[in-house]
């Protein structure tokens, strides 16, 4: 790649370039292309729990088509997938199986909360002795997505957002320097 | 028949049993002992036929636990609602009737989960959704400190 410029990715996510005096350019250049790589084929592990999942069908569908951001396919199983949209509400039994699916899931891994009943347990059953209170009693979650259930533009929104936090990501330099 | 047919017929040949027009359907309340030849003569009688269980729910009152069963004739299109009341909460066991409408094995199943009715007779009478040692969640004097906020 050798010192390369910022045309050759044609982004302008180069967050590092210009922060540090020599020595890291090639680094940060790899880790550019690195995350430009992983935040556009962001893939969701087919996972959906209660309604907002028929929402997040819609998302996938023609209309609102998910595959513009990168978010091609969904994946049937969590070896292949490079994330978890928790759509609709976490319970006591499922929790376990969640932690798992998500522990299946090869690193770099991300977690978007869709609606209310994965923020905080929902709308109407908050108080019940079966509902996890949010999903992120379980596994970590990147994206709360409020709503119930969200628009599939909310929806939308919530993939630009976790695309802007992966861009952002060091994969190389923190060991390096300081 | 009509509800009043249905009300005339069941009141003859079921002296013990209280009839009660609900706000659409005919309502009788049969005596937890009588509920398994109950169910089997509304299922058998040609005349009735009531051979679609829609429903088996269970309630929880203050002294007692109901189960009501939503019946409906697929041939005659005629409706009944069949309500059975448990002795007291504590002991709270009738009859299955899952030899007369098979639907309801699972039925059954769930009221127990929830509401901890035992149906005698039972040929599968496990928990169905929740483990062994939970509670019955849908009584009301479940307690779960943890999960539940008190108010
Ligand atoms: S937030 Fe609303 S739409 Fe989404 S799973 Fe919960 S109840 Fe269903």
């Amino acid at each position: 790649m050798g010192i390369s410029t910022k045309k050759e990715f044609e982004t302008n996510d180069f967050p590092i370039l210009d922060q540090y005096e020599g020595g890291s350019i090639i680094l940060t250049q790899l880790d550019a292309l690195v995350n430009w790589a992983r935040a556009n084929s962001v893939w969701p592990l087919t996972f959906g729990t209660r309604c907002c999942a028929i929402e997040f069908m819609a998302v996938g569908a023609s209309r609102h088509d998910m595959a513009r951001f990168g978010y091609e396919v969904a994946r049937a199983t969590p070896r292949q997938a490079d994330m978890i949209i928790i759509s609709g509400s976490i319970n006591y039994k499922m929790a376990p199986v969640l932690k798992r699916l998500y522990d299946q899931i090869a690193d770099p891994k991300y977690v978007i909360a869709m609606g209310a009943c994965a923020v905080s347990g929902g709308p109407f059953f908050y108080n019940s002795y079966s509902i996890v209170k949010g999903a992120d009693h379980v596994i970590p979650v990147d994206i709360y997505v409020p709503g119930c259930p969200p628009r599939p533009e909310a929806l939308l929104f919530a993939f630009l957002q976790l695309q802007k936090k992966i861009k952002r990501e060091k994969n190389f330099k923190k060991n390096l320097v300081k | 028949m009509t509800n009043e047919q249905l009300s005339a017929y069941l009141s003859a040949r079921f002296p013990d049993v209280e009839i009660k027009q609900g706000v659409q359907y005919l309502e009788i309340t049969v005596p937890a002992v009588n509920l398994h030849d109950v169910a089997r003569h509304l299922k058998d009688t040609a005349e009735l036929a009531f051979d679609y269980l829609v429903c088996l729910s269970g309630v929880d009152y203050p002294e007692y636990i109901s189960v009501v069963y939503h019946l409906e004739s697929t041939k005659h299109s005629h409706f009944l609602v069949m309500k059975v009341k448990t002795k007291d909460r504590q002991d709270s066991s009738i009859d299955t009737v899952c030899d007369v409408w098979p639907t309801a094995e699972f039925h059954e199943r769930e009221v127990y989960d929830l509401l901890g009715v035992k149906f005698n007779n039972h040929p599968d009478l496990r928990r169905l959704f929740l483990d062994e040692n939970w509670g019955f969640p849908l009584r009301k004097d479940y307690v779960d400190e943890v999960h539940i906020v008190a108010r």
